[in-house]
């Protein structure tokens, strides 16, 4: 049973100094390389403090964008691997779809595995639609791009003995020999981001960790179609330790301060969607099927409350965010009681993954919502065990 | 009449009007309407076939199609096997780009080439985008650019049924399939038009404010020969908003002949 910390690393003036669009054509004359430094190590000194406190660390990349000054994410993850000492290191994620070059992702994963001495974590995802103004590469067959990427990147992790050729449809290369090798054999457990139940099946068969973000009750039908697959194939069922879902958190000493914590972070949420229209959803990002139902107007909300309500993510209140299992908010005894309620509900995960910063959180409010988290909420959090898991696990045992 | 043809494998649609001599009409990337006024005008005097290209409309897609060099092996495969000759062959926009990659291949089953507000080469320096980021602008700003008159463009998407909003999105999708990039061209192909050996009408929407006159003009310095002719009233798709000029001008050209404006090659004057 995991916490793992994250901050999209924002460059927080930015909230007040755009015109309609913090994505891919905000120009970077806003972005002031003096605030800039002073941001980037404060988030470092934060994760260093959850180092210290007992939380594990979660990395991402964003590209040209004033939401997340990690525009790329292994030298965070290098510069962590060195200044913190016990904490698992999840990048979630490598964005190998918008990657051209995935044995460059391979040395600088196996580098960084090494520098922490077996930290690391490797979440590889497909990245958001806005990443491809900045990638350039083809949004149509993003996905076969990205599976073909997650082939070579493992083997070129797990290869040893002598050098190896790829030929592929999308990527070409030879003599790939990795140095230096990574840490962990046969490479930093694989964890892979979804929202759709297709996406889960093919995750589930390369028995990867499975993460939904931000998709509240939703994530259910994912977890399961995971879960389904793994009976498909005759293998016990996954545990807790191979599902994560990542959340908000605003943790206080009182429920009023928690909720002013919560109303700055909900900036996220309601600017997730600020981004200049046409790079909102690229040709081919989103299914055939898909694109024509957004035609019609009537796509169907992703995030949905526990009774099935829809949440506009760009409209909510803090306590929409909170029936979604979007945000977990309140005293430590109030967030520890949603989150695992959450957890039963959608059939129980063991890696809680909290962004504990967003936007205007100060760097105070920040320390003291990392260090309520770790002394409070994890010591029982560590304790917990999903009711869904110790239902199967009763099960097992009966049939047994 | 129209029809599915197997090329390769792959089954394609094929809208087929009149008689006559063979015109293959490429279409752009929003697709081709089986109601298409100027089809009908062109089939007065001539045999039409419009297809829509692998991936768009409802034709298949092979998994190995992903280049429009692959579309113009396509149509050479398309017309072997309904083994037409003296083809004259129109494409517009996208469909102007594979037709003029399918005339740099092979041309011994042309007669004519139309091309019509065609993408496809690289004009200006490495910093000057010469077509308009269609990927990068609002749908409102892609209707007024494409259009002499964007009002001609509007569609009630709602009132459409889920079948037809799935060609859209398809044709959007196989658009960005084959022009993401280098988008919108072949940055060898403008070196290659100096092989072409048809005679080359280049058509042009005068108020195509995605792919510019001047663009139109550069492709036809480009290619021997070439004529260049616009089309006022009519933007990105003059097929579509001036239909009767735009067949008159193909008409026009067909009745100058394949002959008249063929440079004799070295070839032609060795007598066995």
């Amino acid at each position: 049973m995991r916490i793992y910390y994250m901050t999209e690393q924002p460059y927080v003036p930015a909230l007040k100094q755009h015109s309609g669009s913090l994505r891919v054509n905000l120009p970077n004359r806003v972005c002031d390389p003096q605030i800039t430094g002073d941001l980037l190590h404060r988030y470092y000194d934060e994760y260093a403090l959850c180092d210290e406190l007992g939380l594990d660390i979660m990395l991402n990349e964003h590209h040209a964008t004033a939401t997340c000054l990690s525009s790329a994410v292994a030298i965070p993850a290098a510069i962590l691997a060195r200044e913190t000492k016990r904490a698992r290191l999840l990048i979630l994620g490598y964005p190998i779809s918008h990657r051209p070059d995935p044995l460059r992702a391979a040395e600088e994963i196996a580098l960084i595995d090494v520098i922490s001495r077996g930290r690391l974590e490797l979440g590889l995802v497909k990245g958001v639609p806005y990443e491809t103004a900045a990638s350039n590469l083809n949004p149509v067959r993003i996905m076969d791009r990205f599976w073909e990427s997650h082939d070579f990147l493992l083997k070129a992790l797990s290869s040893h003995d002598e050098p190896f050729n790829w030929e592929g449809e999308f990527f070409h290369y030879r003599n790939v020999n990795v140095w230096p090798r990574v840490a962990q054999n046969p490479y930093p457990p694989i964890w892979v981001t979804t929202a759709s139940k297709g996406n889960a099946i093919e995750i589930a068969k390369r028995g990867h960790n499975i993460a939904t973000m931000g998709t509240g009750y939703a994530s259910k039908s994912v977890y399961d179609a995971y879960k389904q697959t793994y009976r498909e194939l005759s293998r016990p069922a996954p545990g807790p330790e191979k599902f994560a879902y990542l959340g908000f958190l605003a943790v206080a000493a009182t429920e009023a301060e928690a909720r002013a914590r919560a109303e700055k972070m909900a900036s996220y949420p309601r600017t997730a969607q600020t981004v200049f229209a046409p790079f909102k959803n690229p040709p081919g990002f989103l299914s055939i099927d898909d694109n024509a139902r957004m035609l019609s107007g009537k796509a169907a909300p992703r995030t949905l409350t526990k009774d099935g309500r829809g949440i506009d993510p760009s409209t909510c209140s803090v306590q929409d965010l909170i029936d979604a299992g979007m945000m977990f908010c309140g005293t430590p005894d109030q967030v520890y009681r949603q989150i695992t309620e959450f957890s039963d509900a959608i059939g129980g995960f063991a890696n809680l993954l909290l962004m504990g910063q967003a936007w205007e959180l100060n760097h105070a409010e920040t320390v003291d919502n990392i260090t309520l988290l770790a002394k409070e909420v994890l010591p029982r959090w560590q304790e917990y065990r999903p009711s869904a898991a110790a239902e199967e696990l009763q099960a097992v045992a009966r049939v047994g | 009449m129209d029809r599915q043809i197997d090329i390769s494998g792959t089954r394609i649609e094929v809208i087929e009007r009149g008689a006559g001599p063979p015109l293959l009409f490429l279409h752009p990337g929003i697709g081709i309407a089986p109601d298409s006024a100027v089809l009908n005008m062109l089939a007065e005097r001539f045999h039409v076939l419009a297809p829509s290209h692998p991936g768009f409309g409802e034709s298949g897609l092979a998994s190995d199609t992903s280049t429009v060099e692959d579309l113009a092996y396509h149509y050479l495969d398309f017309m072997k096997r309904l083994d037409v000759r003296d083809v004259r062959l129109v494409g517009v926009g996208l469909g102007g780009w594979i037709a003029a990659e399918i005339a740099v291949m092979n041309s011994s089953r042309l007669s004519q080439l139309v091309l019509a507000n065609s993408v496809g080469i690289k004009v200006g320096d490495r910093e000057t985008r010469d077509i308009v980021d269609i990927f990068a602008i609002t749908k409102e700003d892609l209707a007024s650019r494409s259009y002499h008159d964007p009002n001609a463009a509007r569609r009630d998407l709602g009132a459409l049924s889920h079948e037809q909003r799935r060609i859209i999105a398809r044709n959007w999708e196989s658009t960005a399939r084959f022009g993401w990039s280098p988008y919108m061209h072949n940055p060898k192909l403008r070196g290659r038009l100096q092989r072409l050996d048809v005679p080359t009408l280049i058509l042009w929407g005068e108020s195509d404010r995605i792919v510019s006159v001047d663009y139109g003009r550069a492709l036809c310095k480009a290619i021997p020969g070439a004529r260049f002719e616009l089309i006022p009233s009519a933007g990105h798709y003059p097929h579509i908003e001036q239909p009767a000029r735009f067949a008159q001008a193909i008409l026009d050209f067909a009745g100058e002949g394949r002959h008249e404006t063929r440079t004799a090659s070295p070839a032609d004057t060795l007598s066995p």
